[in-house]
């Protein structure tokens, strides 16, 4: 059951909150030194399966094991050797940062001095020295995240879960926390990451789990999810509404993908298959276009959507949670 | 803001190494550190909270004024015969009831950190685990010390004047502190198991009040009818309200010092375990 190269392990994880069934039957497996990411929308179960593994809540069913430690039965010992970043994980408000980091140093049986003189390394690291003496509450989203960050490197964890890193940060915040995420996967860290954004999955996960209503309904690469649902999305608008039947042909003739008619009379969007020369087909279109005398308003190719990874998936759009409660109860 | 701290100067110094991945290879593992000095990283926690935030000394400074001061120059001439008889039997136990209500504040304090999630950080680390409530109701300690404070001074300068004399205060305020501490287990219980801090607030203020007011803090209970005058004895407040008065009158009886002593026993034997038992639960 234990395999040394895998850091996290998880068999058949369920977890209920009165009636609802928040994580059904959740396996997984993180090798040693990689980056899972568990993707899904809110109330998907990805918080409450992290909870489980960092030792925080008890499963209902089935087992995990970080680096050979049980979770429940030997919780003190995945403590130790685990950090913690997210929504449910917190840092004190109340408290300057440089307290704040004080604080856990303490707690981990640093002495007074060492304590103050690793909390001004990871201030600094963090670049958080400026604000060392401000309480956190007058912090920036990417501040208090980087502050979060910081938390859980007090003592350098083997493995380390990061619930939404990146959940309302600004893009330029998102990068620094992406830079961080890859300076420590370099540096040897394993990482369990919760997303729904699927290009931060992209981003830095060796692999990807998706999750929906508590059961991960796919699994594999980046590029092997994408290429289930598409490498992307084109959208497009023509001037004339008129003109968009002969552009659907044109569409569908050159990409070889069903043309999605939507509510707007001038718009039409279709999925960019994933084969070699999906790209050049694609860049192909506009002379085609305008071949066929189509006056093009807007051009666009984007990554799919975590929406779209849903859709091509389970065949329904991402459900907005039930009760957001049941997600950190 | 910016000030120099020599750790901080010798990263930046070596620019070669990018001073995130050098924070971030740190080997040292530090001993574990044992139940006393976690409690007391919490407790240190704590007062730096009543640092920053000093709004939450407001009401312990200022309901044993309005208190005090309510009643002496209200009722006190009508109850005692004079504002400064009165004082002398009306000060201990504004004090009780000062600090009673104080302990409000640790199932507060507590639901405040697990609605933040600050204290899920806190149950993720390897650490004895009740330190951060342990650690929590030393710092309260400090709160009750400071009501306290006020509340007495406050009793010197209208003419309270204790006849137990520095000693008598200093045991009586001991006494008092001792069973706060031993009340506030009950407190934690509220504020593991209820979902806002501010129902843990109204919860507990409905139990306070009629153990605070239905007692012997304001009134001799003689004149109260027989069926509340029983519900006053039985009240542990008058008990404790009854020891605090002895002690800083110099009339303490040991039967009533014990009486504080065995019911803080009893309530942290049965209260503690409850609140454990309820925070591993949650996991």
């Amino acid at each position: 059951m234990t395999n040394p190269e895998h850091a996290v392990e998880a068999q058949g994880l369920v977890k209920h909150f009165k009636t609802t069934k928040a994580v059904d039957g959740v396996d997984l497996v993180v090798p040693t030194g990689s980056v899972l990411g568990l993707l899904g929308p809110n109330g998907a179960g990805k918080t409450t399966t992290v909870r489980m593994l960092a030792t925080l809540l008890r499963p209902d069913a089935g087992s995990a094991r970080v680096l050979g430690h049980d979770v429940v039965h030997e919780a003190d010992a995945v403590r130790s050797i685990v950090g913690l970043t997210g929504q449910f994980a917190s840092v004190d408000e109340d408290l300057t940062g440089a307290e704040n980091l004080r604080l856990i140093a303490r707690l981990y049986g640093f002495s007074g001095a060492q304590a103050r003189a690793r909390t001004d390394e990871l201030l600094t690291a963090f670049e958080l020295a400026d604000a060392a003496n401000r309480q956190v509450k007058t912090y920036s989203g990417g501040m208090h995240r980087r502050l979060d960050l910081a938390a859980s490197m007090v003592i350098s964890p083997r493995v380390l879960f990061l619930d939404e890193p990146t959940t309302g940060l600004d893009p330029r915040s998102r990068g620094q926390v992406w830079e961080i995420v890859r300076l420590l996967v370099a540096d040897g860290t394993t990482v369990l990451l919760t997303t729904q954004y699927l290009d931060e999955a992209d981003q830095l996960a060796h692999r990807i789990c998706v999750i929906d209503h508590g059961k991960v309904i796919a699994e594999g690469t980046p590029a092997q999810l994408k290429s289930s649902v598409g490498t992307g999305a084109l959208s497009l608008r023509v001037e004339d509404p008129a003109d968009r039947s002969a552009a659907a042909e044109v569409v569908a003739r050159v990409l070889g993908t069903p043309v999605e008619l939507s509510g707007d009379v001038s718009a039409l969007a279709a999925r960019v298959p994933d084969d070699a020369d999906a790209a050049q087909r694609a860049a192909a279109l506009l002379p085609e276009l305008h071949a066929a005398g189509v006056r093009v308003a807007e051009f666009s190719l984007g990554q799919p959507s975590l929406d779209e990874v849903f859709l091509a998936l389970t065949g329904q759009r991402a459900e907005e949670p039930a009760d957001p409660e049941e997600e950190v109860a | 803001m910016s000030q120099h701290h020599p750790v901080t100067d010798a990263v930046s110094a070596s620019k070669e190494v990018n001073p995130l991945v050098q924070a971030l290879s740190l080997e040292a593992r530090p001993q574990r550190p044992g139940p006393v000095a976690t409690s007391l990283a919490f407790a240190w926690r704590a007062l730096l909270k009543i640092k920053h935030v000093p709004e939450q000394l407001f009401d312990v400074t200022l309901t044993p004024i309005i208190f005090t001061l309510m009643f002496t120059y209200l009722f006190g001439g009508a109850l005692a015969g004079s504002t400064s008889g009165y004082l002398q039997y009306l000060l201990p136990g504004i004090l009780v009831q000062t600090v009673l209500i104080t302990t409000v504040y640790t199932g507060f304090t507590l639901n405040t950190d697990i609605t933040k999630g600050v204290f899920d950080r806190f149950r993720s680390l390897p650490i004895w685990r009740p330190a951060p409530v342990a650690g929590a109701l030393l710092g309260d300690t400090v709160r009750y010390v400071i009501a306290s404070v006020v509340t007495i001074s406050l009793g010197l300068v209208l003419g309270f004047r204790p006849a137990g004399g520095v000693v008598g205060v200093l045991a009586g305020v001991g006494l008092l502190v001792v069973f706060a501490f031993a009340l506030s287990w009950a407190f934690t219980i509220l504020g593991l198991v209820m979902r806002t801090p501010n129902a843990v607030m109204g919860t507990s203020m409905m139990v306070l009040m009629p153990l605070t007011f239905a007692s012997n803090i304001f009134v001799d209970p003689s004149t109260m009818p027989s069926w509340l005058q029983t519900w006053v004895n039985l009240n542990p407040v008058s008990h404790l309200v009854t020891a605090v008065r002895g002690t800083m009158a110099g009339t303490i009886t040991s039967s009533q010092v014990m009486w504080v002593l065995i019911a803080a026993a009893a309530l942290t034997a049965v209260f503690a375990p409850i609140t454990m038992a309820i925070y591993r639960r949650r996991s």
